[in-house]
């Protein structure tokens, strides 16, 4: 089992306070990412969770006991750093091992379990290994070695895979993905990158200057953004947001139109009339800044390939049922 | 190693190393080739070289008129002791200071290591007595003492230095392992801090072995280590340079020797951790 709530959790380092009051529910096999700009606090709250951090104010309850007070060694997570932290004198299999020696197993059982979850992660014949010897993907490869196999309540994941390629990363995120859902493990996982999160998530969590702006669903996120915030982070390209006389016809301060949301139609047709500044042409996709004069530059998405080039005029409708509304606070209006 | 040297850079560069090193090294050569040689010999002019007549009777001479092995003993007690005490007051300081520092750590280290800015020689008075005082004057015991607080400071900045490189994350992953601070320290700390523990160690050995000015000062027979030993070979009545140049060799061999088969730890340990 491994039910993490977080009621009311504060974090301050002297006269700042970086987490302020974070109130959060993970149920057991959920992955949770934690997503927001550098500095957010996303980090920070998942060193809470860890106990490597003393939280300030609140309480972290792992399956409905207080750990506040209970160090890192006993809440039984296990985390994977950023920078892999591997023991560097230790090979493979005693980098694995270690958790489990620490814990006082037989040593037939800790080889048994070692064995085990180097053959999951495809790094048998490197088990005698040191990690100076490995690639960075191996070395990722190895610190999740070692976090799986003390079948802890939860992963923490302290963005992990910022420090490979990008094609590795790709491959790393459905390893992870694939893993945990085989697991069954709680996973919480922190990153800046919010396609990592759209793709991992069973449920994100947008936190921003220490505060959590919304919880739920990739889909909820892209569908209902509870402010302009969420609105603005999560999909990519970034939601268009327009303010001024258009917004105050819809009776709102702010409204947002995802780029996919917004249709090219025929010239002299209704809608925003404006002038191509710049068109990528992807093949699969056409993304085209657009100059809409008052409305400011806007970008479209258009599926498949269209043949429109910088300078040519065009006019933009967006779809009635996707256009956000926001009140001058940033909060999205529904209905 | 991007850049490779043409031949004929390569042999100016290695012939230039070498006669640097000859240059550095000639000095322990000459006194080396001295201690075979007869007192006339030794300060004959023009000096020779390599083809004199070679003897061992200084040495023996030596070694009837001071007991080189007492020394010795004294060397090695006091080098070793106050390395070992240093060494065990050390380790925690630095380890607090690296691992969790406060505001005024930084000036904790500075004002460490301000005491060595201060001649030897300016408290020497107050130190001979206190040493009178307390009954120390020639006792191995109050050299131990003297010189281990004498290089705590070196001692402290080097390790803590090697403390500081070690990430973080790593001490804090064994934590999420499992492992209580004292295996932490045991499994995962210490390995990694070898290295820099050995050089430091080697390094403070090293200082403590050559320390003439406390030695010379506060111990005469009992307690002298082998730097009393070459200093009692300059006498008043005349220099004897060829037992002179024995007693030295004799008392720089072990020191070269260790040196000679820890040159990587040495080479770093000089370089005070700042080459990662």
């Amino acid at each position: 089992m491994g039910r993490i709530t977080l009621e009311g959790v504060q974090k301050s380092f002297g006269p700042v306070h970086i987490i302020k009051g974070a109130d959060l529910d993970i149920p057991d096999g959920a992955f949770v990412v934690f997503v927001g700009p550098s500095g957010c606090g996303k980090t920070t709250l998942l060193r809470l969770i860890a106990g490597l951090e003393d939280v300030s104010g609140g309480r972290i309850l792992i399956d409905g006991n207080n750990v506040v007070d209970v160090p890192p060694a006993k809440r039984g997570l296990s985390m994977v750093f950023q920078s892999y932290a591997l023991y560097p004198h230790m090979s493979v299999r005693g980098n694995i091992a270690f958790g489990l020696k620490m814990a006082g197993l037989p040593k037939a059982e800790i080889n048994q379990k070692v064995e085990a979850a180097a053959a999951t992660l495809n790094l048998t014949p490197y088990l005698d290994r040191k990690p100076r010897e490995l690639s960075g993907g191996q070395r990722q490869r190895v610190a999740i070695g070692r976090a799986i196999v003390r079948e802890p309540k939860a992963f923490l994941f302290d963005e992990p895979l910022s420090n490979l390629d990008a094609a590795l990363r790709v491959q790393m995120r459905l390893e992870v993905t694939r893993l945990q859902k085989q697991l069954g493990t709680t996973a919480i996982y922190v990153t800046h990158d919010q396609v990592e999160a759209m793709t991992m998530a069973d449920k994100i969590v947008v936190l921003n200057a220490g505060r959590i702006e919304q919880y739920g669903s990739p889909i909820e996120l892209y569908q209902r953004p509870a402010n302009l915030f969420v609105a603005g982070f999560i999909g990519s390209p970034k939601m268009n947001l327009i303010t001024g006389e258009e917004a105050a016809r819809r009776g709102a301060t702010t409204i947002g139109v995802r780029p996919e949301h917004v249709a090219i139609v025929d010239e002299g047709g209704e809608g925003w009339r404006g002038e191509v500044l710049v068109a990528e042409h992807l093949g699969s996709d056409t993304f085209l800044y657009v100059d809409a004069g008052p409305l400011g530059t806007l970008t479209v998405r258009c599926v498949g390939e269209k043949r429109l080039t910088a300078g040519d005029h065009v006019t933009l409708r967006p779809e009635p049922s996707r256009v956000y509304r926001f009140d001058g606070n940033g909060t999205a209006i529904f209905g | 190693m991007a850049r490779k040297g043409t031949g004929r850079s390569v042999v100016i560069s290695t012939l230039a190393a070498w006669l640097v090193g000859f240059l550095i090294f000639f000095p322990i050569l000459w006194m080396v080739l001295a201690s075979f040689k007869t007192e006339l010999e030794a300060f004959a002019t023009p000096p020779s070289f390599l083809f004199f007549h070679w003897t061992t009777e200084n040495y023996v001479t030596v070694q009837e008129r001071s007991d080189y092995l007492h020394h010795a003993f004294n060397s090695i007690v006091i080098a070793g002791g106050s390395t070992l005490l240093a060494l065990l007051i050390a380790i925690p300081a630095a380890w607090s200071m690296a691992f969790s520092p406060t505001k005024r750590t930084k000036d904790i280290l500075l004002w460490m290591l301000s005491t060595k800015m201060m001649p030897s020689v300016g408290v020497l008075v107050p130190i001979y007595l206190i040493f009178r005082d307390f009954g120390l004057l020639d006792t191995r015991i109050g050299l131990v003492f003297l010189l281990c607080l004498g290089n705590l400071p070196i001692v402290i900045w080097m390790l803590f230095t090697y403390f500081k490189e070690i990430p973080r994350d790593i001490l804090e992953a064994a934590r999420m392992d499992g492992a209580t601070i004292g295996r932490e320290l045991v499994y995962v700390l210490t390995p990694m801090a070898i290295p820099g523990l050995a050089s430091t160690m080697l390094l403070n050995l090293i200082l403590a072995w050559n320390e003439a000015f406390w030695t010379l000062n506060l111990s005469t027979l009992e307690a002298a280590p082998l730097t009393t030993f070459i200093a009692s070979y300059s006498s008043p009545e005349g220099l004897f340079w060829a037992k002179l140049s024995a007693a030295s060799t004799l008392a720089v061999a072990p020191i070269l020797i260790i040196g000679w088969f820890s040159q990587r730890q040495l080479v770093r340990g000089l370089t005070f951790g700042a080459v990662k």
